[in-house]
């Protein structure tokens, strides 16, 4: 177990490794960023001068090594635009996001869970089509127009929800569902298929055949076992969220970090851009990570594979 | 199944087995009962055929503009109409019918492409890594978890802003981003037909590597490629939509759809169908390929079974 995991961190630490290097690779395939840092305006000169103070006259690898050697440390440079530290500006807003991309969880398992339950229950009922019918649906709707026409319906027409900002906790309602419901047809479909094969298994019957009550073997037996792979999808969903918050964000105004890659993506600000890819990207390895590990101490077959 | 087509006592069948209607029959048969592939499939056709004779279908050049009427409303409104647009006109007075329809090419050109591009990568990868295992596998593997760590929509956006917002850009980011699935699946599969009878009996006559995997392999991998493909297909539409929508897309006058929802957006508290419109063509396309997906991988999976 515990060479398993050493093995899987070492693992993950190269695949951040391997990111980092692709992420500062490509930004410096874009647009010359000292010409980027200088304005439009700017003198050969004074291109040459903000080259030389920025160090982009060096090796890429030396570049790269410096950059990787102070985001360990936790520095990400400043901002071209901003002028400010990046740390700053990204710590400021991870707040909005992690809250969004929380509730859009959230609202994917409260809808996904008693649904797909539901669905389990009475196979091929009517309550069955119709999550299917949901998850069907669900899974083609593109979630910025589905964002887009909740703008038009319930913020233009009704005029019951704010459509920009982040002051309150109504401003939250209609970015949690647009970034929410689109996990919500592969959370249901698991749901249903672990509840199916649990209801048919021998432990189940025997907790039947013994006259416990129908609630009991469902809530206590059946469903907190069924329910451990859906968790763990939505873990990895999580981490996927904080990709879509960039559309869903920029939609709705909500200034977190998937709003700020957007504007950083618009105005070439390349340590912006990098520090969040490499933030996304690590966030993504430590769940994935955490899960494996989870599952490994869960079922001990699987590290001796 | 395996033994039976090695045996010499395959020639004497049975009179059931004669008087039993053809695999071929069967498997029509139960394409025509799939509800869910049938629907698909007649959605999916009828846009392909609009997509394909969009210069004779299209009423208007989706290009040519009459800034004298602009944001002319669809048939259903009162007032405003025109007969000659029936589904009114855009911003700078294009004529939206036309538009839409061209969309639909744009669409699909970047949902074929992008798998044409994402297939060969991944399969490639897949079958590489579960035909030769160990090392190449353990390689391989990283390669996959890599990509994933990876946030696609934000690498994407930074990769169209390094290279160039275009058609041509945004279908290879997207294919060179979109091959994971394929990866996976194709890995596993040719794991399990690595195994098979036929397939040691090739190795051990003495074929060739290249030959046993073209030959013996392939065909088994063939179905599950299509139903990843659709998947693959349907994610890249949305994300391209989305792309353009954010403006790191397809660029204007491309009648892109999500490029559509993008240029709708200012209008949409007094034209709220330049929004709902392009919406509905990408929702119906991709749940046509989801439909005709689903229905695919239930048809071969009973056949398989």
């Amino acid at each position: 177990m515990i060479a398993y995991a050493l093995k899987r961190i070492f693992v993950a630490f190269l695949i951040l490794l391997v990111v980092s290097g692709l992420t500062f690779s490509l930004s410096h395939l874009s647009a010359d960023p000292a010409l980027t840092i200088a304005g439009e305006q700017a003198s050969d000169e004074d291109i040459e001068a903000v080259r030389k103070l920025y160090g982009f006259d060096r090796p890429i690898v030396e570049q790269y090594g410096n950059w990787l050697g102070r985001a360990l440390q936790w520095d990400f440079g400043d901002s071209f635009h901003y002028k400010a530290p990046v740390v700053e500006m990204i710590s400021g807003r991870i707040g909005t996001t992690m809250t969004l991309g929380f509730l859009a969880i959230l609202f994917a398992l409260v809808i996904s869970i008693p649904l797909g339950t539901l669905a389990a229950m009475r196979p091929n009922s009517f309550i069955d089509r119709f999550a299917l019918l949901i998850a069907v649906f669900g899974q083609a709707l593109p979630t910025f127009w589905f964002a887009l026409m909740m703008i038009i319906v319930f913020g233009v027409w009704w005029r019951w929800l704010p459509i920009s900002g982040n002051t309150t906790w109504a401003h939250f309602v209609m970015p949690t569902i647009a970034l929410g419901y689109y996990a919500t047809p592969a959370l249901m479909r698991l749901t249903r298929a672990g509840m199916i094969e649990v209801l048919g298994s021998d432990y189940i019957r025997t907790a039947r055949a013994k006259g416990l009550s129908p609630t009991v073997v469902l809530f206590k037996h059946a469903l907190r076992n069924a329910i451990i792979p859906v968790v763990a999808l939505a873990a990895v969903w999580f981490g996927f969220m904080l990709g879509g918050s960039i559309v869903i964000e920029t939609i709705f105004n909500l200034k977190g970090i998937g709003w700020l890659s957007y504007d950083a993506l618009l105005r070439s600000d390349l340590p912006v851009v990098q520090a969040i890819v490499l933030i996304f990207a690590s966030f993504y390895v430590v769940l994935t990570l955490l899960a494996d590990l989870l599952n490994a101490y869960l079922d001990p077959r699987i590290s001796v594979r | 199944m395996i033994d039976m087509s090695l045996s010499p006592l395959r020639g004497q069948q049975t009179a059931e087995e004669i008087l039993e209607p053809s695999p071929m029959s069967k498997l029509r048969r139960r394409i025509f009962k799939n509800h869910s592939f049938m629907i698909g499939a007649a959605i999916l056709i009828v846009i392909l055929v609009c997509a394909l004779v969009a210069p004779l279908l299209a009423p208007h050049d989706p290009y040519e503009l009459d800034l004298s009427k602009r944001l002319i409303n669809p048939f259903w409104h009162d007032k405003k109409t025109d007969a000659e647009f029936m589904l009114g006109t855009d911003k700078i007075g294009r004529d939206y019918l036309s538009r839409l329809i061209y969309g639909a090419q744009i669409s699909l050109l970047i949902g074929f492409s992008t798998i044409l591009i994402s297939g060969v990568i991944g399969t490639a990868l897949g079958v590489t890594a579960g035909y030769f295992g160990g090392r190449v596998d353990m390689m391989v593997n990283f390669i996959i978890n890599t990509r994933l760590a990876m946030p696609v929509f934000l690498v994407a956006m930074a990769a169209v802003v390094a290279f160039g917002a275009s058609l041509h850009v945004v279908i290879l980011v997207l294919g060179l981003f979109l091959w994971d699935r394929f990866a996976v699946v194709m890995r596993s599969i040719t794991m399990q037909a690595r195994d098979l009878d036929y397939v040691k009996a090739a190795r051990a006559i003495g074929c060739s590597t290249p030959h046993i995997i073209i030959r013996e392999i392939f065909p088994n991998v063939l179905s599950s490629l299509t139903v990843v493909a659709t998947v693959e297909m349907a994610n890249a539409i949305l994300l391209e939509a989305a792309l353009s929508f954010l403006g790191f897309g397809v660029q204007a006058p491309t009648p892109s759809w999500g490029l559509m929802l993008n240029e709708g957006r200012e209008y949409m508290f007094f034209s709220p169908w330049l929004l709902a419109l392009p919406g509905m063509g990408l929702f119906l396309l991709v749940l046509a390929i989801n439909l005709f997906g689903d229905g695919l991988r239930d048809v071969t999976l009973e056949r398989e079974r």
